[in-house]
C-alpha cells in the first residue's frame, strides 16, 4: 500500500507544493486504492482517465509554480451533485443514465481551485436515509467493524460513499450533502469529519434537490484542517442560487489558531435524551473537560422545542421533497415506463423508478401539503421551525457554540434498521435541529466504542460562524488525538 | 391533526394518485401501515402553542437579488434534450394527449 494514501490533504498539498511528488503519482495512489476497495462499493462511477488528465494538468501548473488551493488533490464526489459529462444519479434508478450539460457550482469551484475528480461516490437515494441502504447501487460498507465481530456495518448515511471513501483513503476528501445530519452522521460512524455549513454558505445550484429550505453541501475529511481547506474551496456567492448568500469567504484554514479561551460553550440539557448509551454520555463529558481545559468556558442552555425538531422535519422534508421529485416524470431525463396514457406513463415511470424510502417520503409530502390538511401539518410544522430555530438564538445570547454529540449512538449492522423507518429517522435526533435553523455544524471523531467504533461529537455554530466553529473543533481535535484507523479487510 | 385520522387503503389510493406513483393493490395496506405510524409520530407536534406564531419559510434574512431582465443563457436545444428517454428534432416527445 502506498504512502501517499496514508496523507491528510492538507499534508498532500504541501507535498504538492514542495514538489516531494507529483499530483500525478498522487493520483494514481488513489485510483489504485480505489480499486482496491470495491468491496466497500463507496465509489459507483470511478473517473481515472479524467483524474490523470486533470493530474497531468495540476503537474504543469504546479511546476511553474502556480495552481489553486487544491491544486493537484484527489477527492471524491457525492453522487448528488452534478458533473458535466459524468453520469449523475443521485443513487436512483428513475435518473437512469443521466449525464448532466453541465457543472454543479460547488464542483466547479473545486475544480478550479485545482481538485482532482476521482468518481462518484455512493449515497441513499435522492439523500433520503441514514445508512446508504437506500441507494439503487447497493449498500456502502463501513470499512469499521466491531472487535472480534465480522458483521458488516453501515457506513452511516446519506453520505455513506463520501465517509466510506475517507475513512478508507480513498479520496483525500469527499463532497457531502446533509439535510438533516448527512454529512455529520456518516462522518461519526466513520471517524471522519464531516462539516455541515451555514444555509447559504455554498450553491445548490446542480445538486439534486432533496428539501431546497434545508439542503446545504459540505465537506467530509480526515481533519478539521482539511476541511477548513475544502469548504474555502466550495463557498461563495452563486448568481444562479439566489439563496446562495452574497458574504465574503474568510480563510477557514487561518481561523485555526488554537485558542479558544474565553470561548463559551453551551451544553444544551435536552439532548441528554432517553437511552442514550452510557459511553455517549461519557464522551461528550469528555468533550466538555478537553474544551474547558483549553480555557473555554462552559455554560448550560435550554432548547426546549429540541423533541420536536424531529416530528417538523418529517413534515417539511417530505413536503419539499414532494415538490422537488416532481420533475421525475419520464419526459425529460431518466427512465420511461409506458402507460395507458400519458398520465399512467408518469406513475408508472415514477412506480418503477423510486425505491420504497423515497415512495414512502413523496407520499407523507403529498398528504401533508394536501388540501385539509395543509394548516394542519405544514404550516403547524413551519412556526415549530421558527420556535426551535429561536431557541438557538436565546441560547447564544449566554454562549458561542454548543457541544453535543452527534449520534445516539455508533455504526449499527447492514439491515438492522431497514423494517422500521421511524427507528430509522432516530439517527438524525441529534443533527436534525441544525437544519431547521440554518446553522453550521461540524462532526469530529473523539473515541471508540466498546467493540472499537467510532463515535463523534459535534459542535454548533453561529449563522456564518465557521471560522469560530473550526477554531473549537481543532482544539478538540487535538485533545481527542482520534488515531483510530479501520482494519483493512477490504483490500 | 386528531388522532384518530388513520390513513385505509382508499387513502393511500388516493395520495399515490395524487403523487403520480403507481403501487399495486397488494401493497396498499402495508404502505398504510407505514404512513400511519409517520402521521402519528409527527402528531406530537400538535402539543406545541403556536398561537401567533409566524411560520418559518426561510432560516436566511436576505434581501433577494435582481439581475437584468436580459437573455444570459440558451441556445443549445441538443444539450437540453440529449437526457431524454425519448426526443423527436430537439422535441420531448410523449405518449399523445389529445385525441
Amino acid at each position: 500500500m502506498s504512502k501517499l494514501t496514508d496523507l491528510t490533504l492538507s499534508a498532500a498539498r504541501d507535498g504538492l507544493q514542495n514538489k516531494d511528488f507529483t499530483a500525478t503519482e498522487l493520483t494514481k495512489a488513489h485510483i489504485e486504492r480505489a480499486e482496491a476497495a470495491t468491496k466497500l462499493n463507496a465509489m459507483i462511477l470511478a473517473t481515472p482517465e479524467k483524474a490523470l488528465e486533470m493530474a497531468a494538468a495540476s503537474d504543469e501548473k504546479l511546476a511553474q509554480g502556480s495552481g489553486g488551493a487544491l491544486e493537484g488533490v484527489p477527492i471524491g464526489v457525492k453522487d448528488l451533485f452534478c458533473t458535466k459529462g459524468v453520469r449523475t444519479t443521485a443513487c436512483s434508478q428513475i435518473l437512469g443514465e443521466f449525464t448532466p450539460p453541465y457543472e454543479s457550482t460547488v464542483t466547479q469551484n473545486l475544480w478550479q481551485a485545482g481538485a482532482i475528480h476521482l468518481g462518484k461516490l455512493n449515497n441513499d437515494e435522492f439523500a433520503m436515509g441514514s445508512s446508504n441502504e437506500t441507494s439503487f447501487y447497493g449498500p456502502v460498507l463501513n470499512p469499521y467493524k466491531r472487535q472480534g465481530d465480522e458483521t458488516a456495518l453501515v457506513p452511516g448515511g446519506s453520505s455513506g460513499g463520501s465517509s466510506a471513501a475517507v475513512a478508507a483513503r480513498i479520496g483525500l476528501a469527499a463532497t457531502a450533502t446533509d439535510t438533516g445530519g448527512s454529512i455529520r452522521q456518516p462522518a461519526a460512524f466513520t471517524g471522519t469529519v464531516g462539516l455541515k455549513p451555514t444555509y447559504g454558505r455554498c450553491s445548490r445550484w446542480g445538486i439534486v434537490a432533496f428539501a431546497s429550505s434545508l439542503d446545504q453541501a459540505g465537506p467530509i475529511t480526515q481533519t478539521v484542517r482539511d476541511a477548513a481547506i475544502m469548504l474555502e474551496a466550495m463557498a461563495g456567492h452563486d448568481e444562479k442560487d439566489t439563496t446562495s448568500v452574497d458574504v465574503p469567504v474568510p480563510n477557514y484554514e487561518a481561523a485555526l489558531t488554537g485558542d479558544i479561551r474565553g470561548l463559551k460553550i453551551g451544553i444544551p440539557k435536552e439532548y441528554r435524551v432517553d437511552g442514550m448509551s452510557e459511553e455517549i454520555d461519557t464522551l461528550w463529558q469528555q468533550g466538555i473537560e478537553w474544551l474547558k481545559a483549553a480555557g473555554a468556558e462552559i455554560v448550560d442552555v435550554s432548547l426546549p422545542h429540541t423533541k420536536y425538531a424531529l416530528p417538523a422535519y418529517y413534515i417539511i422534508a417530505p413536503a419539499e421533497a414532494s415538490s422537488n421529485l416532481a420533475r421525475y416524470d419520464g419526459v425529460r431525463y431518466g427512465i420511461r415506463e409506458n402507460g395507458e396514457d400519458i398520465a399512467d406513463m408518469y406513475a408508472q415511470t415514477r412506480g418503477q423508478g423510486f425505491g420504497a424510502e423515497v415512495r414512502r417520503r413523496i407520499m407523507i409530502g403529498t398528504y401533508v401539503l394536501s388540501a385539509g390538511y395543509y394548516d394542519a401539518y405544514y404550516r403547524k410544522a413551519l412556526q415549530v421551525r421558527r420556535l426551535i430555530s429561536e431557541d438557538f438564538t436565546k441560547a447564544y445570547e449566554a454562549c458561542d457554540l454548543l457541544l453535543t454529540p452527534t449520534t445516539p449512538s455508533a455504526a449499527f449492522g447492514l439491515g438492522e434498521n431497514q423494517d422500521d423507518p421511524l427507528a430509522m429517522y432516530l439517527n438524525d435526533v441529534f443533527t436534525v435541529t441544525v437544519n431547521l435553523a440554518g446553522l453550521p455544524a461540524i462532526s469530529i471523531p473523539a473515541g471508540l466504542d466498546v467493540s472499537g467504533l467510532p463515535l463523534g461529537l459535534q459542535l454548533v455554530g453561529q449563522p456564518f460562524g465557521e471560522e469560530t466553529l473550526l477554531r473549537a473543533a481543532d482544539v478538540m481535535e487535538q485533545a481527542a488525538g482520534f488515531a483510530a484507523r479501520p482494519q483493512e479487510w477490504w483490500v | 391533526m386528531s388522532a384518530d385520522k388513520k390513513v385505509d387503503d382508499q387513502t393511500v389510493r388516493h395520495i399515490a394518485n395524487l403523487s403520480r406513483i403507481a403501487v399495486p393493490e397488494s401493497e396498499l395496506p402495508a404502505l398504510g401501515e407505514e404512513l400511519n405510524a409517520i402521521l402519528g409520530f409527527v402528531e406530537q407536534l400538535s402539543e406545541v402553542d403556536t398561537q401567533g406564531v409566524q411560520p418559518m419559510t426561510s432560516v436566511v434574512e436576505t434581501q433577494m437579488k435582481r439581475r437584468d431582465d436580459v437573455v444570459n443563457d440558451g441556445g443549445y436545444a441538443e444539450d437540453v434534450v440529449a437526457n431524454a428517454p425519448i426526443q423527436d428534432e430537439n422535441y420531448f416527445a410523449v405518449p399523445k394527449v389529445v385525441e
